[in-house]
């Protein structure tokens, strides 16, 4: 293929624009690989530890925009300890000292501290987009930094951050001329914001078009950024409290009149749902809702709300909307393409809807593609009715939360009713599962699951069967997280290969032993096999019979990290 | 089947100091090191089955000398007690893993129905990140506070919106460390770098007690091994080879000083603003135990 010069190549490559297309580009050919990676810009790195930084700019060098992510999944949920890693400073700093034209990042689980928040205001003077998903170290004080030096930002999107709050003006600290904001969403911020500085903020960028709000942001201040900013397309509302009659929540309704281009609509901390009528207005037009940090908004109010969001393709919620609120969305939201239903009431272990809202769901809603569903129980008959109403699922994650609870009517483990979800959704990527199940469940996963990229399994299998069933059977499986299952050694180590096609895999509270891992990691040294050793039970010399507690691993081509705590064990 | 039982200790997220990439400062790693050290292994086992505990208790903590709380005191309010976990069979109760992952979420009002599903505590479950656990959390709080003032969620008055702003501000306020998640700053007396605990994480008195000492008399053999302040690490120990001296105490929203452990964990969830552990040879007039070290009976705000 030397008909074309590069530069004609380049340009058609400009036209690939998924990463996975360009890997594929990129190993037709040496001259291809060149220059592929010569021109590609965006990046995308799964696990920070799988490559050095060093490696990514040699490679690319002319990045532009790079996706890190960090700690495993399950620290989502604290099973990983504080000071694991994900810390993002060796590549900022890699970044820095090789002058990359670095324009975005965006960060997940990782930890970002205040002078790298400032190096990167420094260094990089095209950057434009900061997009931080749970993540933590740092403080307001970095996000002045990046307010005051980043002259052409765009972009400051902040997710569900750990974000210690000085109460700074951080955003006093954006300049005056400043006006290229699109987007800014500050909502995991728990503190006071400058309130007058944001409304001026909001009038001098005519580009925003995505702002989400913290709780701090009452009422007035809505009304008037919202008149400020009439062609918002995504508004996450900040506190929602007034009363219903004032002059100003009548303003607010005005203002709402306006704002016909809003579609992403969030928000809603301590809302009093009487104020809710307000929103009726742009309902119609909303394709994306976000309820699921309100649980002040239930019942009536809140089933009124849904009656008129007819176009909804993706609707985040609390279960105190019941299986009645479920009816009522599948009634009303005949574009559903994804839902995500999350418990409500923390301290009492009761979730308010069951298998009947799932079936509604499934029956109303033909497009709907990928779910989230935390309820109390599950039977076999709706998830088989479900497997047949909707053969599309791309993503299931069933959350039952007492994890081995088995089908409510029958008793039975719930293994034929995931079976027949695999079986009839041939696109499955992602998998969750919970309630009782046995050995069998994984016979049918991996019988059925070809697309299997994601599978998360809690309390469930019999025997080592179980993991191998999986291992064996879901060819495209990248990330595996376990916890508390009985697979041990011999499942582990069946077919070791297999995890150098993997991202990672994640197991805690089963039975492998520290002489299983020990013989993994010699077979396996492109793995790197990290040990988490809280309970100070473990050294050097301890017993190889001994169970390990937490294991991660994962590919790299790194080695073993440098930055890995003491209780952290790279064999 | 091994029991998830994970770490238990205050720090789930960032406690204060901004991460240094390069050089973990000693505190940071003495935060994670005491943070990952978990329950002695029959202590929790005691908790969640509800019969061992006293057993377990005594083992654990006898070996690191204790922090009193009210209950060491005569004539002081008896704990509120943990639902009755006599439920023996093997599938874990779907309790919500604690806003650390650590114990269960805070059962704070303690007059409430204990939580219907009994059974051991699992860590991480159900897997809701930490920091939508820590808004619901905080949320519920709010709306708490406001049900034990005699609001009324349906109350659609004026006077009672206004408070509700009032009392959904208190999450926002400057300054207050209850909004941060839970989290209150801890001294004890004769250390100069304060801690953070998570009050979200306990669901007692007990827990928390046992979570400072590991927080403040296990943080001796961690600073040890890694070469620093041994003078400070043997300093300490000293003060624990007698009887427990060190008493856990707390200041209010009103500015006192009172003693953990007289009034309900609910209630002392929404009063507290910080903890200190005093040496009780600092409090003046406590109980008749210490009354050789102390001539009065009331403690004086400090």
């Amino acid at each position: 293929m030397n008909y074309f010069p590069d530069e004609v190549l380049e340009h058609i490559f400009d036209f690939v624009t998924s990463q996975r297309d360009r890997n594929s580009v990129s190993q037709v050919c040496k001259p291809w690989y060149k220059i592929e990676s010569s021109s590609r810009q965006k990046v995308f790195v799964g696990n920070c530890y799988a490559i050095s930084p060093e490696r990514v700019i040699e490679r690319f060098p002319g990045l532009k925009s790079i996706t890190l992510k960090g700690k495993p999944h399950f620290a989502d949920f604290n099973l990983v300890p504080h000071d694991w890693g994900g810390f993002v400073h060796p590549w900022i700093d890699a970044f820095a000292r090789n002058n990359m034209g670095l324009e975005e990042l965006k960060l997940k689980r990782m930890v970002i501290s205040d002078d790298s928040l400032e190096l990167i205001s420094r260094s990089f003077a095209n950057f434009k987009s900061l997009v931080l998903v749970s993540c933590e170290g740092f403080s307001t004080d970095g996000l002045a930094a990046i307010a005051s030096n980043c002259s052409f930002l765009r972009e400051l999107d902040l997710q569900e951050n750990d974000v210690e709050d000085h109460r700074g003006h951080w955003l006093s600290c954006f300049p005056d001329t400043c006006t290229s904001l699109v987007s800014l969403n500050f909502a995991c911020l728990k503190g006071d914001v400058n309130l007058a500085a944001l409304v001026r903020l909001v009038a001098r960028s005519p580009n925003l078009r995505s702002l989400r709000l913290n709780h701090a942001v009452p009422l007035d201040i809505l009304q008037k950024i919202l008149m400020r900013a009439p062609h918002l397309v995504d508004l996450g509302v900040g506190s929602y409290v007034h009363d219903p009659d004032s002059e100003t929540y009548n303003k607010l309704v005005t203002a709402l009149r306006k704002c016909k281009s809003v579609k992403s609509l969030s928000g809603f901390l301590e809302a009093a749902p009487q104020c809710l009528p307000a929103f009726h207005l742009i309902c119609p037009n909303l394709t994306s809702l976000n309820l699921s940090y309100a649980p002040g908004i239930h019942g009536t109010e809140l089933r009124k709300l849904i009656r008129h969001c007819r176009k909804l393709q993706r609707l985040w919620i609390l279960d105190c909307i019941g299986d009645e609120g479920l009816e009522v969305v599948a009634a009303t939201c005949k574009d559903l393409q994804e839902i995500r239903v999350f418990p409500s009431d923390p301290f009492v272990g009761n979730a308010a809807v069951t298998e009947v809202g799932l079936v509604a769901l499934s029956s109303g809603c033909p497009k709907l593609h990928s779910i989230l569903y935390f309820c109390q129980q599950m039977t076999n008959a709706a998830l088989i009715t479900v497997a047949k109403n909707s053969p599309n699922f791309t993503r299931f994650r069933l959350c039952i939360l007492d994890p081995t609870k088995p089908d409510a009517v029958t008793n039975q483990p719930l293994d034929e009713g995931f079976g027949a979800i695999v079986q009839s959704c041939k696109g499955l990527r992602r998998l969750s599962m919970s309630g009782l199940l046995t050995d069998q469940v994984f016979l049918y996963i991996g019988m059925y699951a070809e697309q299997l990229e994601m599978i998360s399994i809690a309390f469930a299998g019999d025997t080592d069967k179980g993991m191998q069933y999986l291992l064996n059977g879901c060819k495209k499986l990248r990330k595996l997280e376990i916890r508390d299952c009985p697979f041990g050694n011999a499942a582990l180590l069946m077919d070791v290969g297999k995890y150098e096609t993997m991202r990672s895999l994640w197991m805690s509270s089963c039975n492998v032993t520290l002489g299983g891992c020990k013989s993994l990691a010699k077979k396996m040294p492109m793995l790197n096999v990290e040990i988490i050793n809280e309970t100070d039970q473990m050294d050097i010399s301890a017993d190889d019979e001994q169970k390990v507690e937490k294991m991660f691993l994962y590919r790299t081509l790194a080695g073993r990290r440098k930055d890995a705590p003491e209780f952290v064990w790279t064999l | 089947m091994e029991g998830g039982l994970g770490s238990l200790g205050g720090c789930g997220g960032s406690s204060g100091a901004s991460t240094n990439d390069h050089t973990v400062s000693r505190v940071e790693v003495v935060e994670a090191e005491a943070s990952s050290y978990p329950v002695e292994a029959e202590l929790e086992l005691g908790l969640s089955l509800g019969g061992g505990g006293g057993k377990g208790k005594a083992n654990a903590w006898g070996e690191r000398g204790r922090i009193l709380i009210a209950k060491d005191f005569p004539s002081v309010v008896s704990q509120p007690q943990r639902p009755n976990n006599n439920n023996t069979s093997t599938s874990p109760a779907c309790v919500f893993g604690a806003v650390s992952g650590t114990k269960r979420a805070a059962d704070t009002v303690s007059h409430e129905a204990g939580s219907p599903t009994a059974g051991s505590q699992v860590v991480g479950w159900p897997p809701i990140r930490a920091y939508r656990m820590n808004s619901l959390v905080n949320q519920a709080k709010a709306a708490r506070s406001e049900e034990d003032k005699g609001i009324g969620e349906k109350d659609k008055s004026k006077d009672n919106l206004k408070k509700k702003i009032c009392n959904g501000n208190m999450i926002s306020a400057p300054g207050k460390e209850k909004g941060h998640l839970g989290f209150v700053k801890v001294n004890m007396d004769g250390i100069p770098i304060g801690r953070k605990v998570d009050l979200n994480a306990h669901a007692c008195y007990e827990t928390l007690a046992q979570a400072l000492e590991e927080m403040f008399f296990r943080s001796t053999t961690s600073l040890n091994s890694i070469g620093g302040e041994k003078q400070q690490g043997t300093k300490l120990s000293k003060l624990l080879d007698g009887l427990s001296e060190f008493v856990l105490t707390y200041e209010d929203k009103e500015g006192d000083w009172m003693l953990v452990g007289d009034v309900p964990w609910g209630m002392f969830l929404t009063s507290v603003k910080r903890l200190r552990i005093m040496r009780t040879s600092e409090v003046n007039g406590l109980a008749p135990r210490f009354q050789d070290r102390n001539e009065k009976q009331r403690i004086k705000p400090v």
